[in-house]
């Protein structure tokens, strides 16, 4: 089995969010990028395929050279072999479209990417890339098993999951749940110093066109203190709810 | 070139968010000057559409849409969109419009806008406001397409109460097999409660509780305020609470209009994917929780004192304003 996943260069969640140019660009100084989180789920759960059924696991980022670390990261995880397509990754389309070539191109069985980033929350990767390439689709995935072309999946849905039956070729956006946050994996001197050695390619993006441009970012407005009720006087708090916050 | 809604139901019942996107669309509709189209799957009653602008209803009834499919009610509102000629197609936040939208998009090469809060701050270029950054920055983003999709985040823009024909006509759609090649074989899903998506207040709790037996007042809170539970990370990773009721960045995203977090000290991952709600009330015993900075209310002390006053004191109140 083939599998490829897709992981995003993503600013650490404890990161300042601050804007430059006029708020029409992230400002990345001092900014530490991490792997997508919800990407680290589906790739730990893609060494599980490795490991127990011995899939090769390929990774593969839409991004400048600035996001090479974060796919060597991955390959120090245990992926084989990274891919870049050289591209500023501006519109959810343009870059699904990008991976939608090399899966194709690569022959992959299984495509893993996470639901969402946790940087422009599109959450529309996972499922274009899926039409694009006619795969199956399984979104919020919680839980993943293949035997052979067979798969089985559970989706978080509203109020609940759901356990359905597919086939390879599948695309899924992952989440926690395929691993949880105990199984991901800290790499270590030996996976990093391997990591160097193991390939990563640079392609060329696609003449694609973008369909959606963020022209500008803006910044909640500062919050207010909080206003501290007694624990004595409950009445006041429900008094605010209702008065003031009209909620309740 | 009507507007076109999917309003989404639940067992045929038309959910809180159908209305709420209907509303939205039908702002677009009056923006651009043109009417509004929801279509339903499987709903019933959907004249309730009207009151909140829909001008036309296509209704689909099918069998083989009765478990949700990503891929074929993509094709559905795909076949609708184009039947009316849309150019602009609205859908809800909800885990199933959130996963259909971008194969309806690849479908109508449309560009889509998600978590989109507000009303389009224009229509030429066609530019929506959305949360980015997992709710600590908001985007403008224009779509620059011909046809576009917007995903209204729940609870953003509201219901808007307006008048509409909702004139049912039946939609049948052409569905090829092999658009169904996920095949559901179980859904396990509480039913009688409102979900973490669809509540207008969220009660969620963390480690401040103790233990899992201590849930009870959690629950009979939600029940006053007909709420949804929810629960922080160590609380589903420790098995007290179901995976389904994490919420934060790597859990469910909230945006209820009322979040109370109860013994939960307000973790930066935590907040993320809590902050679209808009009034946030925290209790704890530590008045240094990092939540007090990020909550509009908050009550130092001790929950299984607070709480138990709190759902006491709610109950008169829900007598007297009932």
């Amino acid at each position: 089995m083939k599998i490829l996943v897709c992981i995003s260069h993503v600013p650490d969640t404890t990161s300042k969010i601050n804007f430059t140019e006029g708020d029409t660009k992230f400002d990345t100084t001092g900014v530490q990028f991490v792997i997508n989180p919800n990407d680290e789920f589906g790739l730990t759960r893609a060494m599980w395929f490795k490991e127990k059924q011995g899939a090769s696991v390929d990774v593969i980022n839409v991004g400048g050279a600035e996001t090479e670390p974060t796919l060597r990261k991955a390959l120090a995880i245990g992926a084989d072999k990274a891919i870049r397509v050289n591209a500023e990754a501006t519109d959810g389309f343009f870059v699904a479209k990008q991976l939608a070539n090399v899966a194709k191109e690569g022959g992959y069985d299984l495509v893993i990417a996470g639901r969402e980033s946790i940087d422009y929350n599109g959450g529309m990767v996972p499922g274009m890339l899926a039409e694009l390439i006619d795969a199956n689709f399984v979104n919020n995935c919680i839980s993943l098993e293949i035997d052979g072309t067979d798969a089985k999946a559970v989706r978080e849905i509203d109020g609940g999951k759901e356990t359905s039956t597919t086939a390879l070729p599948l695309v899924i956006g992952g989440q926690k749940g395929l691993v949880e946050e105990s199984d991901l994996r800290i790499p270590n001197m030996r996976g990093i110093m391997m990591a160097r050695k193991k390939p990563l390619t640079v392609v060329d993006a696609t003449d694609a066109g973008k369909e959606t441009t963020a022209v500008k970012f803006e910044k909640p407005a500062p919050k207010g203190a909080v206003k501290l009720v007694d624990a004595a006087n409950i009445d006041e708090l429900i008094s605010l709810l209702h008065n003031e916050a009209k909620v309740i | 070139m009507s507007v076109l809604v999917y309003t989404e139901s639940d067992q045929g019942k038309l959910k809180k968010a159908a209305f709420e996107v209907a509303s939205y669309a039908k702002e677009v509709a009056n923006q651009l000057g043109t009417t509004v189209t929801a279509v339903t799957i499987n709903a019933e009653n959907t004249a309730e559409l009207g009151n909140y602008g829909v001008d036309k209803v296509l209704t689909v009834s099918a069998d083989n849409l009765k478990d949700f499919n990503s891929k074929a009610y993509a094709s559905v509102l795909q076949q609708a969109a184009q039947q009316e000629g849309a150019k602009v197609v609205v859908v809800s936040s909800s885990a199933d419009s959130k996963t259909l939208a971008p194969s309806l998009a690849v479908g109508l090469q449309a560009g889509y806008a998600s978590n989109v809060v507000a009303a389009p701050t224009n229509t030429s270029p066609f530019t929506v406001k959305r949360t980015a950054f997992t709710n600590k920055a908001f985007n403008f983003t224009e779509i620059n397409s011909d046809v576009k999709i917007v995903g209204v985040s729940n609870n953003a823009f509201g219901l808007v109460e307006n008048s509409g024909a909702a004139t049912a006509e039946s939609f049948s759609p052409s569905l090829d097999d092999s658009l169904f090649g996920v095949k559901v074989d179980n859904v396990d899903k509480v039913t009688g409660k409102v979900t973490i998506a669809d509540a207008d207040v969220v009660v969620s709790a963390g480690r401040g509780l103790k233990g899992p037996e201590n849930w009870g007042m959690v629950e009979e809170l939600a029940d006053v305020l007909g709420a949804a539970t929810a629960c922080s990370k160590p609380v589903s990773d420790l098995g007290w609470r179901p995976h389904g009721e994490h919420v934060g960045q790597t859990g469910k995203p909230v945006a209820s209009n009322l979040y109370i977090a109860i013994g939960i000290s307000g973790a930066i991952q935590h907040l993320a994917g809590i902050n679209a709600s808009k009034v946030k009330v925290v209790i704890n015993t530590d008045p240094e929780a990092p939540f007090f900075k990020a909550a509009d209310y908050g009550v130092v002390g001790d929950a299984f004192e607070v709480v138990p006053t709190l759902i006491e004191k709610l109950k008169e109140f829900k007598a007297n304003n009932a």
